[in-house]
């Protein structure tokens, strides 16, 4: 699959570019509170912050060290993906040659299945790898596996998730007539998880009770559906839609209209390759920020469904790729809808994404007696060398925050998760 | 003698080949489906799948099939990336895997059979161990493996070592301590050297019962590979399947199935062979 390199725009822009994305990033981390940072930006004013900061934040190095690429350690890396469109920025910077544009020769290898990638990834055959976003937080927390360190350097994907029903609960939608059906999702530890048994509680079903909800690899879904083993999954795309490029089922609704934003995949490294080989990395994470930001833009998504379509990677009909990227896609039931922000591509990590997570992992009772919900959160974020480095400079490190989140129209506090978790009439525990 | 012999073979090939037409005709009607139902609207029904559009089944006839296999057979060698190569490459990842865990297994398992062969004392000592791990479906291995190895290509080779070790273990245990007491005497009147005895007495006469067991062993590795293939993917025939799977190709799926029946009848008829050779009259 040729595929046209990238009209290289202006170098300096770019540079210019690395350099605000590393600043804010830093920024970001050192004040995770907008308000905070905001205030102090406009207290001091923006060239006295980033030269305190220098004192104590190697900013200038990391500016360099991701701007001008030095050489980085290894260039030969492997990073594993799962065939699902969240892996888009991860696979089609193979093909459109942002991997060789910051000089890394990348080895995409399709894997098959979360628990092979996870292995495969502490095993060090992979360098770095797709994960669902919660996977980092459980490898780090030792859910499911024993405690290595993990870092989730970046989102790959927010949205680009539906629930598909079987074509015979067509007149279903009311998710309360929804007792008793065999539902699946692709792993225990996936946003798909948390999101299906969100939107089951709000309305009114015990997602541990009511309905049964197992974890069934991506391929087997559209299988089972046919096979009437399932009545539905909230599963990650291209599933949903080739349910329905095969007549089998129909989507009742994308993952967008429960949490507008949600993170879902990520692009994940263990700590060890990330301060072992820091230019690599940071290489590395240039041709993600770079591939994210061009898949985010509209007028490209037909260029890259074509580009990850083909047996190497995603293995499925262009028209499906196309119909889950640019959004304008065939419901199943007769009607052709339209949402551009069926997926979109956004990397920066916010911490509230991670602790919204560990609420949902306590309110299901995956992660059992407290947690350090905000603990964990910046350290899977990198964040508590940021805290480290702020307690010796003598500033006070914020609580953490990042965005507003809001699920089903209930809004989120990153600051009180407890409350949180609490404030739902059906948990576990 | 001779006539009857080629008459039945005659015959059966007959049969065979009646079945395999009935077989195709049966397949052929089952998958020549409605012609098309309702009309939808043209832009939407460009988005949906031939299935979908038009009722037809999504099972594949005989003669997708077979335009499958010559695409196939066309161009096995193909490499288009990491993730996508050729079907003669797959079956040389899986055939590589098996030819080595195989090897291993049996450079662990005829020494060790002959050990326990011989001396009654190891025999019930090894007994209980053997008899435990035996059962144990050799893919329960795959996780223990990948943990403590750390590299699933080795992984994979482990798992049919494990897979393959038990029958050969045990025929070679079986064979040995089978072989008849008078030759063994003859040996000793002859004060003939241990080594020189197992060589020239025991091997030979417990030949055909090891190779018995190798037969096993290369069926059973070659019924695992695939399996653990598809669980940790990357290459091999097992791969294929998945990633044909995850495609929900079944037309490639089924050329799979044949061309792994193919392969393993091969293997099987290659030691029978050797079985055959090794055969002695009593």
């Amino acid at each position: 699959m040729a595929v046209e390199p990238l009209s290289s725009s202006a170098p300096n822009a770019e540079e210019d570019r690395f350099s605000r994305v590393v600043e804010s990033a830093v920024m970001r981390a050192l004040f995770p509170q907008d308000a905070t940072r905001r205030a102090f930006l406009n207290s001091v004013g923006v060239s006295t912050a980033a030269a305190a900061i220098a004192q104590f934040f190697p900013i200038m190095a990391a500016k360099e060290a991701f701007a001008q690429g030095a050489a980085p350690e290894k260039k030969d890396l492997k990073i594993g993906f799962i065939p699902i469109t969240c892996a888009t920025p991860i696979i089609m910077a193979a093909p459109m040659g942002f991997y060789s544009k910051q000089g890394l020769n990348v080895e995409v290898v399709k894997t098959a299945g979360w628990a092979v990638i996870r292995d495969k990834t502490i095993n060090k055959e992979y360098d770095a790898a797709h994960m669902l976003s919660p996977m980092p937080l459980a490898i780090s927390i030792g859910a499911g596996s024993n405690p290595i360190p993990y870092t989730m350097p970046a989102v790959e994907n927010i949205n680009g998730q539906a629930i598909t029903l079987s074509m015979k609960h067509k007149d279903k939608r009311d998710p309360k007539s929804w007792k008793g059906f065999k539902f699946a999702v692709p792993f225990d530890y996936s946003m798909h998880n948390y999101l299906l048994r969100y939107y089951l509680a709000e309305n009114g079903l015990d997602p541990d009770t009511d309905v049964q909800i197992r974890a069934v690899p991506p391929p087997e879904m559209v299988a089972n559906l046919r096979a009437d083993n399932l009545d539905g999954f909230l599963a990650p795309d291209p599933v949903n839609q080739r349910a329905v490029y095969d007549g089998v089922g129909f989507i009742h609704i994308l993952s967008k209209e429960i949490w507008d934003g949600h993170p879902c995949c990520a692009f994940a490294a263990s700590k060890e390759f990330v301060t072992q080989s820091p230019n690599t990395f940071s290489a590395l994470m240039r041709a993600i920020i770079e591939a994210t930001a061009f898949a985010s833009k509209d007028e490209n998504r037909k260029q890259i469904a074509e580009a990850i379509a083909p047996a190497n990677y995603l293995n499925q009909p262009v028209t499906v790729v196309e119909q889950v990227l640019t959004g304008t896609y065939a419901d199943g039931l007769g009607n052709i809808k339209k949402d551009a922000k069926r997926i979109d591509f956004d990397p920066f990590p916010y911490e509230s994404f991670a602790i919204w997570i560990l609420t949902q992992m306590k309110r299901w009772g995956q992660i059992k007696g407290d947690i350090d919900y905000a603990g964990v959160a910046k350290q899977v974020f990198l964040a508590t060398d940021a805290e480290k480095l702020m307690k010796q400079a003598g500033l006070t490190p914020p609580t953490p925050s990042g965005k507003t989140i809001v699920v089903m129209g209930k809004a989120f506090d990153p600051s009180k998760p407890a409350a949180y978790v609490d404030s739902f009439a059906i948990k576990r525990g | 003698m001779i006539a009857v012999g080629s008459s039945l073979n005659l015959r059966a090939a007959l049969v065979s080949l009646v079945i395999f037409v009935l077989f195709i005709g049966a397949w052929q009607l089952g998958t020549s489906g409605k012609s098309a139902v309702a009309t939808v609207d043209p832009e939407y029904a460009k988005l949906l799948g031939q299935s979908a559009n038009t009722g037809k089944s999504a099972m594949p006839g005989p003669a997708d099939v077979a335009q499958t296999i010559w695409g196939h057979l066309k161009d096995p060698f193909y490499v288009r990336g990491t993730n996508d190569k050729g079907l003669g490459i797959q079956l040389g990842f899986s055939l590589g895997r098996v030819a080595l865990g195989y090897i291993l297994a049996l450079i662990v398992a005829l020494p060790l059979g002959f050990l326990i062969g011989m001396s009654p004392l190891m025999n019930k000592a090894l007994d209980p161990f053997i008899q435990i791990m035996k059962p144990v479906s050799p893919l329960a291995w795959m996780p223990l493996a990948l943990y403590t190895i750390k590299d699933s290509g080795i992984s994979a080779i482990f798992v049919i070592f494990i897979c393959s070790l038990w029958p050969m273990l045990i025929n070679t245990a079986f064979g040995v301590s089978s072989v008849r007491k008078e030759w063994l005497n003859v040996a000793a009147t002859l004060e003939v050297s241990p080594l020189r005895k197992a060589f020239t007495v025991i091997l030979p006469a417990a030949a055909p019962t090891i190779l018995t067991g190798m037969r096993i062993s290369i069926g059973i590795a070659w019924l695992v590979i695939v399996a653990a293939e598809m669980l940790v993917g990357g290459t091999g025939i097992g791969y294929f399947v998945w990633n044909e799977w995850n495609n929900l190709s079944i037309t490639n799926v089924i050329v799979a199935i044949l061309v792994i029946g193919l392969v393993g009848m091969i293997l099987d008829q290659a030691l029978a062979r050797v079985a055959r050779a090794v055969t002695y009259p009593e």
